[in-house]
């Protein structure tokens, strides 16, 4: 056998004076780090195999168990770094790819917490959103402007297709078969309690979720899996996937290992065979191929649903944006570059795209500037962290967020960005069923339920605190943020002023 | 009445059920203690295992106790609530019910009276198995 | 106007205010003269500071009610050459002089205030392809963001703004109100939270027929301001009350929604107050939330919008503002506080507060 270059990342700390020996943690990873020394009468741990996702940790009755970052170290350098020899090491020893799971943990700025949210004081009243009604109801979907009256007097407007959340939060895509069909249960049930939608990502919808149709939302991705007219129409809205903010440019791979007899049933594609999306639509190679799609999907479904076109916040971003607000879609959902994915090469996910709030700040300012911001509706996504980004995101232009890496964590995960290998200990991206079933949907909705629900009374104080009692006077309202350690550059492109100007 | 039950496609087989139940009837208060001071405690859940199937098992407290009509001391009685308790001072480790119960739910503990599940009743509220699983796959309720 | 720094003037600086307002309409197109809207505001003296006061006047150019009457001030000659130059390719001059003004002690710092009676050139007109409001207000946008030193503050028919930086009694006097009469008048007293000194700065504001008059600090500004923008419209002031008038002249002149409707629109029931209704109702007011939602208004406001042959009073939907509203036989009248209406009518038929979002209607009688 070959030198292993690799050494582990993690060490298991157990406390052997609190350890009972009842092999929890053994039974509950996957990966297989923990075992029984008869001889020893003790845990022991291969943390070769360690991810530290803390479900060992978790479940322990006693907390015996801690998992620390080794410091076993190479020579310090700040230009060839640990993570760029350990990636050097793994390219040399199998010739692939590197692949990671969920968003980059690179230090790139995040804007979020470069901007700061206004609040009244004196000359205008805040608002007690325990005494005053404070509307979080959005509606999204292009607005009809032009009205009239009939000869009775009679407003006439005309309807377009749209969604209406009761607070502007979505679960963005997330496909079966990257997550596990409990998951998909938690976040459609959720959807349904709290209003709002979810996606089915590129998987397709399985059987037993057509009952969530009005709560879902139906996407269209490169490798189609899935997709016919029941599935087309058995949601409130349809997305065409162009992009994802973690791998712009490039399509999806679900190995075969993850296509199960119900994934692959649900995909149309032969179980245990892989599920490769291309990077391109093959019917799309440039924006009035858009169209056409955009056309057939409202075809196939009477023009009674919205479709959104989703799209990787890249360097070019506002005039891709323009063109897609003039190609028919409703809505356009932007996902930034520090954005979770289930598997992205590395190198993709750590060095390509630009970050949520630049994009979406330019391209509503260019969707004004063009007169055609009421065409459609624009979501951001990619990175929003908390009811504070949901704030910003809105003040900026949005109209409503996609989170995804949030209702994760809500439902165990603990971002050990492994997704990619299938052994989720969460029951989350995993089509095991032995770990699956470790994901009850009856507390996994709950927990969404919940999450969402207090970034709503999150989102209602800060837009009392400001004096906004319904959200649309919230959105785009620029002059309700400031940045903070931002260059003028920053400043001009998010469209703010720094703080004390 | 409530009893404790297992929705076994939740059942995870970790085996936490046994440990919290020992554990909440060892008597000790740091649960080290209950397990590496002294000979662990037997359980009165059993969580059981086969291929890819696991469910915990506990006492019915069915009805019609089987395990009450065979006791040769009068140690298992049927109280009032629905219960079925052992009074462990009379038990005189014959271990009929043992035998006898159609679930394996009473357990055998070397030298000393049979322990069954008493729902907690003595700590209140809900049963140490029902509260630490972590997938809410037993429960206690009415059915 | 040259103690303050450039940076704090309107335009530069967004400026939260406090305000009186007060207003009054006959129905019967009854014209009396304006010393009795001077009279009215002033016992509101403590809601203003002396930086803002103003008035608008309907019906008080008889003799011109065809021609757009554009109000303008010039910080010096050369501003005017240059205005009179483009008025003068623009549109036919049927009149022109200074506005006639009365020596205050409290107001200093006059610009030249100048009255100009105009109809456009059918040629210019015709080659714009512009309806005519549109060519009218499109002149006097160019005019006030590229002629330095000239804004044009009134540019309606039949109808007049007469503001300055002052207490508005002080104001009143200046202009000489005492010698119009018009059958409807609004004023504002402002009270802005930092020192601006710029009259084109005062209330009321004003685009074609529209005045508006505006006490609050709204907290959708910019949501309101950037979505108007993208329509063509240039919020150069960074005002409440500029916004305002343009989003009233959106909706109700360009998109043709009733005002009723644009009051709608401004400050609409809550969803939960629509859901309770019955349709075709609910259909009605969810279809103008939905439609123009970023128009909705939040925060406090009380405002008199002056129109072609009416007056509409409105506040926000919570009524953060307070607004007093009374008739007496055809007059409607309106104010901050009760006391302003009390002054020139002392025993009203009716007299009430208006709820939050419920917009009150005065109209001239056919």
């Amino acid at each position: 056998m070959a030198i292993n270059y690799l050494q582990p990342d993690y060490e298991v700390v157990r406390n052997n004076d609190r350890c009972i020996r009842c092999r929890v943690c053994e039974r509950q990873c996957a990966n297989e780090v923990h075992f029984f020394d008869e001889k020893r009468n003790q845990m022991l741990a291969d943390e070769t195999k360690c991810v530290n996702c803390h479900r060992c940790v978790t479940l322990c009755p006693t907390r015996a168990l801690k998992i620390v970052k080794t410091d076993h170290c190479f020579k310090p350098s700040a230009n060839y770094t640990e993570s760029i020899i350990k990636d050097i090491y793994a390219q040399a020893d199998t010739g692939g790819v590197l692949l990671s799971s969920m968003g980059t943990p690179k230090e790139y700025p995040v804007y979020w917490d470069k901007m700061l949210i206004n609040a009244s004081q004196v000359t205008n009243p805040s608002i007690d959103p325990l005494r005053e009604p404070m509307e979080t109801r959005t509606y999204l979907g292009k607005k009809c402007e032009d009205v009239s009256y009939d000869k009775t007097g009679k407003l006439m407007i005309r309807h377009y297709p749209g969604l209406q959340l009761e607070t502007p939060i979505m679960f963005s895509a997330m496909s079966y078969g990257s997550i596990s069909k409990n998951a998909h249960e938690c976040l459609a049930r959720a959807a349904e309690e709290l209003g709002i939608y979810y996606n089915t990502g590129e998987g397709g919808l399985n059987e037993d979720f057509y009952k969530y149709g009005k709560n879902t939302i139906v996407q269209v991705a490169s490798g189609r899996f899935g997709v016919h007219e029941r599935y087309l129409n058995a949601g409130a809205a349809i997305e065409i996937k162009i992009g994802q903010g973690a791998k712009p440019g490039i399509g999806g791979h679900l190995p075969g290992a993850k296509i199960g007899a119900d994934v692959a049933k649900t995909r149309m594609i032969p179980e245990g065979s892989d599920a490769i999306s291309p990077a391109p639509h093959h019917d799309i190679y440039s924006i009035e191929d858009l169209r056409q799609l955009v056309f057939s999907l409202k075809e196939a479904t009477d023009y009674k649903k919205p479709v959104i076109v989703k799209i990787a916040a890249v360097h070019n971003i506002a005039a891709i944006a323009s063109g897609i607000a003039r190609s028919g879609a409703d809505i356009i959902a932007i996902d930034g570059f520090r954005g979770g994915t289930g598997a992205a090469p590395t190198r993709i996910r750590d060095n390509v795209g630009i970050p949520i709030e630049l994009a979406l700040a330019s391209v509503d300012e260019r969707l004004r500037e063009e007169g055609i911001r009421s065409n459609v509706s624009v979501v951001a996504g990619g990175s929003v962290r908390s009811s504070a980004d949901v704030v910003k995101a809105i003040a900026l232009g949005a109209d409503a967020v996609y989170i995804a890496t949030p209702a994760l964590l809500a439902l165990g995960c603990h971002l050990c960005r492994s997704c990619h290998t299938g052994k989720c200990n969460w029951g989350i991206a995993t089509q095991k069923p032995e770990l699956y079933k470790r994901l009850n949907p009856e507390i996994g909705y709950k927990r969404l339920v919940n999450l969402v629900t207090a970034w709503t009374h999150e989102i209602k104080e800060m837009m009392g605190g400001m004096g906004i009692n319904s959200i649309e006077a919230l959105r785009g309202n620029r002059l309700m943020l400031r940045g903070i350690g931002l260059t003028q550059k920053e400043l001009d492109i998010l469209g703010i002023k720094h703080a004390g100007e | 009445m409530k009893k404790v039950h297992v929705n076994e496609d939740k059942c995870l087989g970790c085996r936490l059920c046994e440990y919290w139940c020992a554990f909440s009837h060892s008597g000790e208060k740091y649960m080290p203690d209950a397990f590496n001071l002294q000979k662990p405690p037997v359980p009165r859940i059993v969580v059981e295992e086969n291929d890819k199937i696991t469910f915990a098992v506990a006492c019915r407290h069915c009805d019609d106790a089987i395990c009450v009509k065979s006791c040769i001391s009068g140690a298992l009685s049927k109280q009032a609530d629905g219960t079925v308790l052992v009074d462990e001072s009379k038990c005189v480790g014959c271990h009929t019910c043992v035998l006898v119960c159609p679930f394996g739910a009473i357990r055998m503990d070397e030298g000393k009276a049979v322990k069954k599940c008493d729902l907690c009743l003595k700590t209140g509220g809900v049963p140490s198995c029902v509260q630490h699983c972590p997938n809410r796959a037993i429960v206690y309720e009415e059915r | 106007m040259k103690d303050i720094p450039e940076k704090y003037i309107e335009g530069n600086a967004r400026i939260p205010s406090g305000c009186a307002i007060s207003g009054f309409f006959s129905k019967k197109g009854n014209r009396v003269s304006g010393d009795k809207i001077v009279q009215s505001i002033s016992y509101m003296h403590d809601r203003s500071n002396g930086l803002g006061g103003g008035f608008a006047g309907y019906g008080i150019y008889p003799e011109y009610k065809d021609q757009y009457a554009l109000h303008v001030f010039y910080n010096d000659m050369r501003a005017r050459e240059k205005t009179e130059q483009f008025l003068n390719e623009h549109f036919d001059i049927v009149n022109l002089s200074r506005i006639p003004t009365r020596k205050h002690k409290n107001i200093v710092n006059e610009p030249l205030i100048w009255r100009y009676f105009v109809s456009p050139l059918p040629t210019k007109l015709a080659s714009s392809q512009l309806e005519e409001q549109e060519f009218v207000v499109k002149c006097v946008i160019n005019i006030n963001i590229g002629i330095d030193g000239a804004y044009v503050f009134s540019s309606g028919k039949n109808m007049g703004v007469f503001k300055a930086v002052g207490y508005p009694e002080d104001v009143g006097e200046f202009y000489r109100l005492d010698e119009y009469k018009g059958h409807a008048w609004t004023a504002h007293g402002r009270y802005p939270t930092n020192t601006p000194g710029w009259w084109g700065g005062a209330h009321p504001f004003s685009l074609l027929d529209y005045t508006i008059v505006h006490n609050g600090e709204i907290s959708s500004y910019d949501a309101n301001r950037r979505y108007i923008e993208s329509y063509g419209y240039k919020c150069t002031l960074l005002t409440d009350t500029e916004v305002i008038t343009y989003i009233i002249d959106f909706l109700n002149r360009k998109k043709g929604l009733s005002l009723e409707d644009t009051a709608r629109v401004i400050a609409p029931p809550f969803w939960q107050q629509i859901e309770a209704l019955p349709d075709p109702e609910r259909e009605r007011l969810t279809d103008l939330r939905k439609a123009f939602s970023s128009l909705l208004i939040t925060g406090p406001f009380s405002i008199i919008l002056g129109f072609k042959d009416g007056i509409m009073a409105l506040n926000d939907r919570l009524k953060l503002r307070s607004m007093v509203v009374a008739e007496k036989d055809d007059v409607l009248f309106v104010a901050s506080e009760e006391c302003a209406i009390k002054a020139i009518c002392s025993n009203p038929d009716r007299i009430w507060s208006p709820g939050g979002g419920e917009p009150v209607f005065a109209t001239l009688e056919k």
